[in-house]
């Protein structure tokens, strides 16, 4: 081990490095599907032409301050007093001109390729094109699978490597979509749907986020897309279609039936949910026992459940479910968490 | 003081002052009160965010302190401060007795300070507004307390003071110009003032149109911006950004103005290419309202839209980087002296280039889709606002302190809150720009555990804390200077180039018992290379006309504060108590409008005999 210096050394910085550019799943600087690798080109593009920008400017600056510093017995030097110079002032004026070009051109080919409304028109329609609704709710998310008919929320689950068409709306007020790791953001906005596409490289779990202001629960708006292999994807399609919400143990059965009483007035726990979007008023709970987060912010465990069915508010102020349902008793919500566990696929 | 002999008590001085210097040191007096105020909701925010998960202000609480610190910063903190600086030098540069409307001046203040203290008492009666500086309709229709209404009047009561001023400084500059001073001798700051309220006269009428419209939503049953009664809240984010975007030039113009009139001061020499300053002032000036939807990336405009709103942002940097290198070029071969005040100034281009680079990288429409709503804007706009505002603010104040106040502020304290400052301002929002790029939102009152977000977080809470210690130094030099402090020279800087120089420190109330001749650009400084050392009158010494001081602007700023308690509490006219506040406020502002029409004012002179103490000498 000779190097070994060497190796702690790029170890070392490798370490810092990660530092600098975050958590795998959620970073826009580890892009991991098409939509966010060209807007990292371009990120990257302009962040070298601006740190030439910025690197000129240092090195005058720092010329000019510490060279023409006042000093001791110059007091009454007067400077030769200069109106200006239109070379170099046509110089800063052209060189700028110059990398604007050359950080606007792939600017406005990106801007036309990614909201190209012909081509994903045109993508919508082949055979095995996978579209997603996704209607943001204060605070939660729902995707629709329309080719399928199902409805489920909070983990979006996509094929790994295809073109995932989206087709986003605001259900109540405007909010935005966003998945670092796999695209930009574009608003939710109520008055019309907005259209994008992503995909993602490789199977993972991403995490996505509320990118516009909606209240007190904004921070809490997160969400998951979750790759999978193509077979996997296929057949969670089919899984889903007979996630009916039937409880299929002794204790889950209990809690389907207070679920029934308490909850079945804003959520649904059938994947095939006909009814329009905004009748839909809470997420809907087919596969919850699968979900990575509770409320989405979380980890999906008993104890978790139990907290949010007691006391919502405390886990995600101003959420629309608080109230809405009357007291429950420990029994009952123990009976309800092992219902809500047993909603899942894998059984 | 004047030797005139009307002593007031100190009070009533200023709630009946016409005079301008003494409106600049109401707007500075107000205007760093809600500073402190902003300044403190920051802290919390960064208190907040210090470690995940934290609890120390969350949901609601959280939003309420976010939504007031951007709007009490921008509207009640940084737009007060520049006026301060309008009102205190640009009569004194142009060699002028007064603004245009001295009346005007004064009921400006007060509705900006009356539109202020009314947003404020939100926090007092039961919630301060809650859907952020921008208040998005759709967000701000669902708001429930009572918040977004303080907002809504707030900020047009204030916003009328704010126009008012816009318009006074218009007709102050093109018609009360001494004797000589054209257009292009004007100083840069008399330039950017100029251009700024030309700013002010366009943008803010967009702001108010919005903000009527969505009161009207809230409080009075209409649907402009409810989509599901037909309406479209997008029109609202037009209109608000169509305000929105040239207010940062309307911030930042002055500070640049501010700069140009320091660096050249302090280097010793004529600021490097006047002529192309004044050109790429007026230029960015104009571009600022073609770029408006830069802030609407990713609404879905459209990739036409997109395109076109990115390119031409992208076109603002050229006039910008203009300005940068003619204030390197200024300093090149100067003999500069570092004061506080020059420290800021130079301090600003660097930390001002990062925050113009990133607005460029923003510019790109695709990367903006990333970069939207995250801290890297939340970075970037600080940068800008900080960076160049709030340092030209500081530079400002340390510079002209002497003119308005007849004393240096203490230059060791001064220093030293530089340091405190400059290294808090990095530390806070430098790394910020990552905390964005690795995935965090704006607006967000925690982060989950786990999400890589904690160290740079940390780091950001650290530097605000350096940040407020500086503020606190910056207060205690200001109690210390107006305690110990020696008495300024005139010239207090030895340095001036400008007409504000060429008169006592601080000015007396008529400003020039003379108005002087001016025959070139940096008017006292060519007199002083000609061996003269002061400025040749213009006029013979005469008596001098003086506005009457007057109450009226206060009361009739009182009676809209009035008004808007009815307004907000009308609960669609049902509430008569609160309709019957309405009207009255409104029968005192229209009563004032009425006794200041009725009322001939004439205004009274201060004769030629009580000037020569003093006067002349100045």
């Amino acid at each position: 081990m000779k190097h070994w210096r060497l190796v702690s050394l790029i170890s070392l910085i490798a370490v810092i490095l990660s530092g600098c550019v975050g958590n795998p799943n959620q970073s826009t600087l580890i892009p991991q599907g098409e939509v966010a690798e060209m807007q990292y080109e371009l990120m990257k593009l302009s962040t070298i032409i601006m740190v030439f920008v910025v690197a000129v400017v240092t090195v005058l600056f720092l010329y000019v301050v510490v060279k023409f510093r006042h000093r001791k017995g110059e007091e009454d030097v007067i400077p030769k007093q200069v109106e200006g110079s239109h070379t170099l002032e046509l110089l800063w004026t052209i060189i700028p001109v110059i990398l604007l070009i050359i950080l606007a051109v792939p600017t406005v080919s990106q801007t036309f390729k990614l909201s190209d409304e012909k081509q994903i028109a045109k993508d919508e329609k082949k055979k095995d094109a996978i579209v997603v609704n996704v209607n943001a709710h204060l605070f939660w998310w729902e995707f629709e699978y329309p080719k399928s008919k199902i409805v489920t929320s909070q983990d979006m689950i996509i094929p790994v490597g295809k073109k995932v068409i989206l087709n986003l709306k605001g259900e109540d007020i405007k909010h935005s979509f966003w998945v670092p790791s796999l695209a930009g953001k574009i608003d939710t906005n109520v008055e019309g749907t907005n259209r994008m596409w992503l995909s993602a490289d490789k199977e993972g779990t991403y995490n996505g986020f509320c990118a516009e202001f909606c209240g007190p629960s904004h921070s809490l708006m997160q969400f998951k897309v979750k790759a999978v292999s193509q077979e996997e994807y296929d057949q969670w399609l089919v899984s889903m279609k007979d996630q009916k919400g039937q409880a299929v143990t002794a204790d889950a059965s209990e809690g389907e039936k207070i679920f029934q009483q308490s909850c079945i007035g804003c959520h649904a726990a059938d994947a095939n949910d006909t009814r329009p979007p905004a009748a839909r008023l809470a997420p809907n709970l087919a596969n919850f026992g699968d979900r990575e987060m509770v409320a989405g912010i979380a980890e999906n465990t008993e104890a978790n459940v139990k907290k949010w069915l007691k006391d919502p508010e405390s886990m995600k102020p101003g959420n629309l479910m608080t109230g809405k349902y009357g007291e429950l008793s420990d029994d009952e919500i123990n009976a309800l968490t092992a219902y809500l566990e047993s909603l899942k696929i894998a059984k | 003081m004047s030797s005139v002999g009307h002593k007031k008590p100190l009070i009533w001085d200023y709630l009946t002052t016409v005079d301008h210097k003494k409106i600049a040191i109401l707007y500075l007096i107000a205007g760093g009160l809600f500073f402190l105020v902003g300044g403190m909701e920051a802290l919390f925010i960064r208190i907040q965010l210090i470690k995940p998960d934290n609890t120390f202000l969350v949901g609601d609480a959280y939003n309420q302190v976010l939504t007031m610190h951007g709007t009490t910063m921008i509207f009640l903190a940084a737009m007060p401060l520049i006026f301060a600086f309008f009102n205190a030098i640009v009569p004194l540069q142009i060699g002028a007795r007064d603004v245009a409307f001295p009346f005007l001046n004064a009921l400006g203040f007060w509705l900006f300070f009356f539109g202020g203290i009314f947003l404020n008492l939100s926090w007092f009666l039961g919630g301060a507004p809650d859907a952020g500086w921008t208040s998005y309709a759709t967000l701000a229709l669902a708001s429930k307390s009572h918040g977004v209404d303080f907002y809504l009047l707030g900020l047009q009561v204030s916003g009328i003071g704010t126009l008012a001023g816009g318009i006074n400084f218009l007709a102050t500059i093109i018609n009360m110009r001494a004797p000589g001073m054209t257009y292009m001798r004007m100083p840069l700051f008399t330039w950017t003032v100029f251009v700024t309220s030309a700013l002010i006269l366009f943008a803010f009428p967009a702001l108010t149109i919005g903000l009527a419209l969505l009161m009207f939503d809230r409080l009075f049953g209409t649907a402009f911006f409810d989509a599901s009664l037909g309406g479209n809240s997008m029109i609202f984010e037009h209109l608000f950004w169509i305000f929105g975007h040239p207010e940062v030039y309307i911030l930042v113009l002055p500070a640049f103005g501010i700069f140009s009139d320091i660096i050249p001061a302090f280097s010793k020499k004529r600021l490097f290419g006047y002529s192309s300053m004044v050109f790429a002032t007026v230029l960015i000036g104009f571009l600022g309202f073609m770029v408006w939807a830069h802030h609407m990336f990713t609404d879905g405009l459209g990739a036409v839209a997109n395109a076109i709103f990115a390119v031409a942002t992208m076109a603002i940097a050229v006039p910008t980087g203009v300005k940068i290198f003619n204030w390197l070029l200024t300093i090149w071969g100067g003999q500069v002296r570092f004061t506080t005040a020059m420290l800021w100034s130079v301090a600003f281009i660097p930390s001002f280039v990062l925050g113009g680079v990133t607005g460029i990288m923003n510019a790109a429409a695709p990367a903006d889709y990333q970069f939207h709503d995250s801290y890297f804007v939340v970075a970037h706009f600080h940068y800008v606002i900080v960076g160049g505002v709030v340092f030209g603010l500081f530079a400002g104040a340390h510079y002209w302190w002497p003119k308005m106040f007849g004393k240096i502020l203490n230059e060791k304290l001064g220093i030293l809150t530089f340091i405190l400052f400059f290294i808090g301002f990095h530390l806070t929002f430098f790394i910020q720009h990552f905390l964005g790029l690795m995935g965090m939102p704006r607006r967000y009152f925690t982060y989950l555990p786990g999400q890589g977000l904690d160290t740079g977080n940390l780091i950001s809470s650290v530097g605000a804390a350096f940040m407020g210690v500086a503020t606190i130094v910056l207060l205690i030099n200001v109690v210390y200077t107006a305690v110990k402090g020696e008495k300024a020279e005139g010239d207090a800087w030895g340095v001036g180039r400008t007409l504000e120089w060429a008169i006592s420190s601080p000015a007396p109330e008529y400003n020039f018992a003379q108005i002087p001749y001016v025959r070139g650009l940096d008017a006292l400084w060519v007199e002083k290379m000609d061996g003269n050392g002061k400025m040749t009158p213009a006029e013979p010494l005469g008596d001098i006309h003086m506005p009457n001081s007057s109450i009226l602007p206060f009361v009739m700023s009182l009676g809209l504060f009035i008004a808007s308690f009815g307004a907000l509490y009308n609960d669609g006219l049902k509430n008569h108590t609160a309709v019957g506040v309405l009207i009255l406020g409104l029968v005192i502002t229209f009563g004032c409008m009425f006794l200041r029409s009725w009322i001939d004012d004439h205004g009274y002179h201060i004769h030629k005999e009580d000037l020569a103490d003093e006067g002349v000498k100045a």
